[in-house]
């Protein structure tokens, strides 16, 4: 079965290639079974492999499971739109790119995945091409996704320069067997370690969205949702988690830069989650949940804890595309539209939505014994061990997560309905397509985490920890990481539950009952300037738009005009002197040169005019003229003698 | 005379040289339009079909590639003027033999692409493609420096009167410009030819312009650093480098499709090849020593016109600017002076020629739609021509280096390759033209398909019919084939790179010598008859 690992990435790359030769005047159904024939079969051979090689490496099972969930659900919310086969063909392609990314034994093969599920990324945020906003919002993606590439491509290099090849066991054990050449200084006043290392967080800052690469996420709402469900939000944006775990190897050797990985990935984590407490437009909401959920991830993978970060990825893919896939059949439901200032009391009229979407908020604000508890509480554990500030700051944005989603559920299924006429007439429950994967993602938010129940002192039955730990290598002399004792480990729980409750309960408190809207305009108007800070998200985007994107557009326009004016200014300038140079030497060729030979010409013709009156044909003249030059003759011979 | 003829006839590079410059005499019988295109492709179709036939027979088991001369049936090479020792000597090795490939399959995909953009005097136009093929593949070929002068100089005329005759509103300042700048470069490598076979006569009493007797010879460094820089001044306004390159913009502006695929396809490669070929082997020490000068170029070229092609408002003018930047990308590999570096770049040249290659094709048939350009004029292509906005999206992706298609095979191992080769810094620099070249590609596809379909002209527009798919069909599959399978692509030419490689090292560590003599470390002979008898002569 394990030879056949190749088919479960082929599979969907062969899918999307049939899908697009069928082309988009073929019957619906065929598509149809192209496009989720072959992820299906794509997941039954993963599932065939993990179950013989139980210890295979990757998060893939999750990713696996929640396609071809994610792909049932957009069957039917798709089924409305146009460009159904060109949607499906895209989804093809991403899902084996990203497939190559997490399947792929080496550097470059994961960097393939990773270019392709960015690429799909680009064509599926702009899939409604036709408006304007959405190719803008994929090329930006795009764009702010290269520039973190850009380093993942130098990191590369500098790994291929140094070991002459990029799979990954040959340099991880290469890298372990010598830890203190990993610690050289090597470019830039780094070390070799931390150059990769650095390198690889950019290019996955720009994939997962850190600080200061997330811009393009918020944006990247423009598309469908089921995509922003599966791409923006479970799969494709945890691909620089993944990598930076997968590298582990080289950031325990590079302890500066799992620091910043570390404070990098807080950062994001608080300033989203603020950001997600103004914001009125359902995905974006969401959007923002994902970066800080992200910036946790990065604060587990900066701390050491790369178990926990794997973990959270997991259990975050399926809250997360949960809560996705609601605020779809929520949309869908409200005839496209996306304002929570609109919407309001939808409970009874979208049950299931309603239900399932409650279970994926009380999983992502870190309820007991749903699964976002148990990932954020492990990533907690391991902050308070690694840095106090940071725990700090994680424990904080639990408790702004728990608001803001809470805030979100409120807004969306409470109170009164704030739309208008014509969409209460059209509320409707989604079709039995759309619903079920919501219960089974349900099912997953519930019990995901009881993979990664945490250790208790001797009470030990983690079973994820135990599943990572071949890629975990432990390199150099760090040992395991400290294991707090269970007091403080059932303090910090204590902790987190707490913060968590205070979020909801502060959520409620302006929101709840009949409150609405008002609850949330009176803290607005308390604190005018932080709300404008917030619902503008900081002016991150003006700020950039003014400095790096216009800064750029200038200078290069100013290089335009240099090259139009100066350098071809040049040659055209020399064209100019060869010109005037060749009139000069015209003028000096037809008026002096051949002036002379017309001036011998002129005086020949001249002369002749005035000597042709001596001409005159008459003897006499001619007789006397003689006889007149004989005399002056005669007269100098006398005179001189 | 009968060598000649006796090659022309048989299987050998001759024929596949003048194969094109014969298949114009029929076109003074020939009348009707529609008659001489026809007949063009089909002559075209044949030219690439004996291309094909003749390098699939040489290809090696594995894919290798052994340099195959023409050679007289004496078995010595054709002496064609002999008192001045100038000869008629060809030669396809592994360097050559990817870009005669894509000159022979550029040429029927340019009489295709042209089949309704150019309206008048075919003839003269078919004439004009076949004859500068001739010239292309000729250069690309002559392994006799008076013969590569000839054949370089050839092909600017017919270039020179496709920009000129059937080119675009200031068609007459580009022809003009472009034939200018060539000659600027290319009286100086005249010279500095002449120099070469002058100074071989002085060592060893003989004149011979033959590369391999030349480049027995050792140079003092200061003639090296003449010679190499009037060699690569010629080179350089091909390639273009930077600030050489204003007549590009203007000349693709200003040529008809088929020109500008010509132009970007192979014309400029001839550039780069002559680096590779001539100008480093020859003059190594002086190569090495102008490291620091050609990486920055290329550098400042990857950059800036990267940069400049972001602003243009002119489809032509932006895919011609950032030809400039990714000719940069081959000329930083090859002054990597490093194998992987060497296939990436040798690799990048036909790459660049499939994707630009397809980018001014597409462009063109925008351009015989709606007379224009400009992206102003464009948006929302997509909806009404969906198979125009697939092979874009394609080729301008290529061109970006995304995985999976052609460009990315090239530039990553140029990049990795000058990276290991000690150029970590500029590599780093150039890396960021990945990121520059999508923001002005993906403007492209913005300003052209994406977006609403606001103007009334674009909502009739035809998608592209059959004869417009098929001409881009190769190159697309192309630029697919080497993305994923880029071995089966770089084998043939690892040979000969290998050994150029090799011994460009092994010159360069000698130190050079102080005045004018023969090389130390001889090459081994490498098997061409008489090559040794020719040796012996001039020693005598």
């Amino acid at each position: 079965m394990l030879d056949l690992l190749w088919l479960v990435a082929l599979l969907p790359f062969l899918g999307a290639a049939l899908g697009a030769v069928l082309g988009p005047r073929v019957d619906k159904r065929w598509t149809t079974a192209v496009a989720l024939g072959a992820p299906g079969l794509s997941l039954l051979l993963a599932l065939g492999c993990i179950f013989e090689y139980v210890r295979n490496v990757s998060p893939e099972p999750f990713q696996s499971v929640c396609y071809t969930w994610s792909a049932a659900g957009f069957d039917g919310y798709m089924a409305h739109e146009g460009g159904y086969q060109r949607f499906f063909v895209y989804m093809n392609l991403f899902m084996g790119s990203m497939l190559l990314l997490v399947l792929g034994s080496n550097y470059l093969v994961t960097f393939v995945g990773w270019e392709g599920v960015g690429l799909c990324s680009y064509l599926l945020i702009g899939f409604y091409y036709e408006e304007k906003f959405p190719p803008y919002a994929g090329r930006k993606a795009f764009i702010v996704n290269r520039i973190g590439d850009f380093a993942f491509l130098v990191g590369l290099f500098a790994l291929v320069s140094r070991f002459g090849t990029l799979d990954y066991r040959t340099i991880f054990s290469a890298v372990a067997a010598s830890p203190e050449a990993m610690g050289e200084p090597y470019l830039l006043g780094m070390s070799f370690a931390g150059f990769v290392g650095l390198c690889l967080f950019i290019g996955a800052m720009g994939k997962s969205a850190q600080i200061p690469l997330y811009v393009w996420l918020p944006d990247a709402m423009a598309g469908p949702t089921p995509v922003s469900a599966l791409i923006h939000a479970a799969t494709m944006v945890t691909a620089g988690v993944y990598m930076v775990v997968r590298s582990n190897a080289i950031y325990q050797l590079a302890e500066g830069v799992s620091g910043l990985v570390a404070i990098v990935g807080a950062l994001t984590a608080i300033f989203a989650a603020t950001i997600g407490l103004a914001q009125t437009d359902i995905k974006k909401v969401l959007a923002y949940s994902t970066v800080s959920q992200l910036g946790y991830m990065f604060l587990a993978a900066g701390l050491g804890a790369y178990s926990a970060a794997i973990f959270h990825l997991g259990t975050h893919a399926f809250f997360k595309a949960l809560l996705f896939l609601g605020s779809g059949s929520v949309i869908h439901a409200m005839g496209g539209e996306q304002d929570l200032t609109k919407m309001g009391g939808l409970k009874e009229r979208l049950p299931s939505t309603y239900r399932t979407m409650l279970i994926g908020t009380l999983a992502i604000s870190g309820v007991p014994l749903l699964s976002g508890f148990f990932s954020k509480d492990q990533i907690l554990a391991a902050a308070w061990g690694g840095s106090k500030p940071l725990w700090v700051v994680g424990w904080l944005t639990a408790g702004l997560t728990a608001c803001y989603m809470t805030r979100l559920l409120l807004l969306t299924f409470h109170g009164e309905f704030r739309g208008s006429e014509e969409q209460r007439e059209h509320l409707h429950e989604s079709p039995p397509v759309m619903t079920w994967p919501l219960w089974v993602l349900a099912t997953g938010a519930v019990v995901a985490g009881y993979v990664g129940i945490p250790r208790l002192g001797q009470f030990d039955i983690h079973v994820f920890d135990r599943f990572l730990s071949p890629v975990l290598l432990e390199v150099g002399h760090h040992g395991e990481a400290h294991h707090a004792s269970v007091a403080v480990e059932l303090a910090l729980m204590a902790a987190s539950v707490a913060i968590a409750a205070a979020g909801i309960w502060l959520a409620w408190k302006i929101y709840g009952a009949a409150r609405g809207l008002e609850g949330g305009r009176g803290w607005a108007e308390r604190y005018p300037a932080v709300h404008r800070a917030l619902v503008n998200k900081y002016w991150v985007d003006e700020a950039y738009d003014a400095t790096v994107v216009r800064g750029t557009w200038a200078s290069a326009r100013g290089l335009y005009r240099f090259d139009a004016g100066v350098i071809d200014g040049l040659v055209n300038g020399f064209r100019h002197v060869t010109v005037g140079t060749s009139m000069l030497s015209g003028f000096f060729d037809k008026y002096v040169v051949d002036g002379l030979v017309n001036l011998v010409g002129w005086l020949t013709q001249a002369g002749s005019r005035v000597f042709r009156r001596l001409q005159t044909g008459l003897v006499s003249q001619y007789a006397m003229v003689v006889v007149a030059g004989m005399l002056v003759l005669v007269f100098f011979v006398v005179l001189f003698r | 005379m009968i060598d000649l003829l006796q090659l022309l006839i048989g299987d050998s590079l001759t024929r596949l040289v003048f194969f094109p410059m014969l298949a114009c005499l029929p076109l003074l019988l020939l009348r009707q339009e529609r008659t001489v295109k026809r007949y063009t492709l089909v002559a075209a179709l044949v030219e690439l079909g004996l291309v094909l036939w003749a390098v699939g027979n040489r290809l090696g088991a594995g894919g290798a590639f052994e340099p195959w001369h023409d050679l007289a049936e004496s078995g010595s090479p054709i002496e064609w003027i002999p008192r001045f020792g100038i000869r008629y000597e060809l030669m396809m090795d592994g360097i050559s033999l990817p870009l005669v490939v894509l000159t022979a399959l550029l040429l029927p995909i340019v009489i295709l692409g042209s089949w309704r953009g150019i309206t008048h005097q075919w003839r003269g136009y078919s004439a004009s493609c076949l004859l500068l093929t001739s010239g292309i593949l000729g250069a690309f070929l002559a392994v006799d420096l008076f013969l590569f002068y000839v054949f370089w100089e050839l092909m600017l005329v017919p270039m020179y009167l496709l920009i000129g005759i059937w080119g675009g509103r200031r068609r007459v300042y580009a022809a003009i410009k472009f034939f200018l700048f060539t000659m600027a470069g290319s009286l100086p490598m005249l010279l500095a030819i002449l120099w070469l076979a002058w100074s071989h006569s002085q060592i060893a009493g003989a004149w011979t312009f033959s590369y391999d007797l030349l480049s027995r010879l050792d140079f003092p460094i200061a003639q090296q650093m003449l010679l190499f820089g009037a060699f690569g001044l010629a080179f350089a306004i091909k390639v273009p480098l930077v600030p050489l390159h204003t007549w590009l913009p203007d000349a693709h502006v200003e040529a008809p499709t088929g020109g500008s695929v010509v132009l970007a396809g192979v014309l400029l490669k001839l550039g780069t090849y002559g680096f590779l070929r001539f100008a480093m082997p020859l003059f190594p020490h002086a190569a090495s020593a102008a490291q620091p000068l050609l990486v920055t170029l290329a550098l400042i070229g990857i950059l800036y016109g990267a940069l400049v092609a972001w602003v243009q408002s002119d489809m032509k003018k932006l895919v011609a600017y950032s030809s400039v930047a990714h000719l940069g990308f081959v000329v930083l590999g090859l002054f990597a002076f490093d194998q992987m570096a060497w296939e990436g770049a040798l690799i990048q040249m036909v790459n660049h020629g499939l994707s630009t290659g397809a980018l001014f094709l597409l462009v063109g048939m925008l351009y015989d739609r709606r007379h224009t350009k400009e992206f102003d004029q464009f948006g929302g292509l997509a909806k009404v021509m969906p198979w125009f906005a697939t092979l874009l999206v394609i080729s301008a992706l290529a061109s970006v280096g995304l995985p999976g298609l052609n460009g990315f095979v090239g530039e990553f191992l140029i990049l990795a390759g000058s990276y290991r080769a000690g150029l970590a810094l500029p590599v780093i620099g150039a890396t960021f033209g990945v990121v520059l070249a999508a923001l002005y590609l993906l403007k492209m596809l913005a300003r052209t398909l994406w977006g609403p379909l606001d103007r009334d002209e674009n909502r009739e527009l035809r998608d592209l019919s059959l004869r417009e798919i098929l001409t881009l069909a190769p190159l697309v599959i192309l630029m697919f084939a080497i993305g994923v399978a880029p071995e089966r692509f770089l084998t043939p030419s690892r040979e000969a790179l290998t050994t150029t490689l090799a011994e460009f090292h092994e010159r360069r560590d000698e130190p050079a010598p102080m005045a004018l003599r023969w090389r130390q470390s001889a090459p081994t002979p490498d098997g061409i008859g008489g090559e040794r008898a020719a040796i012996a002569r001039v020693e005598r």
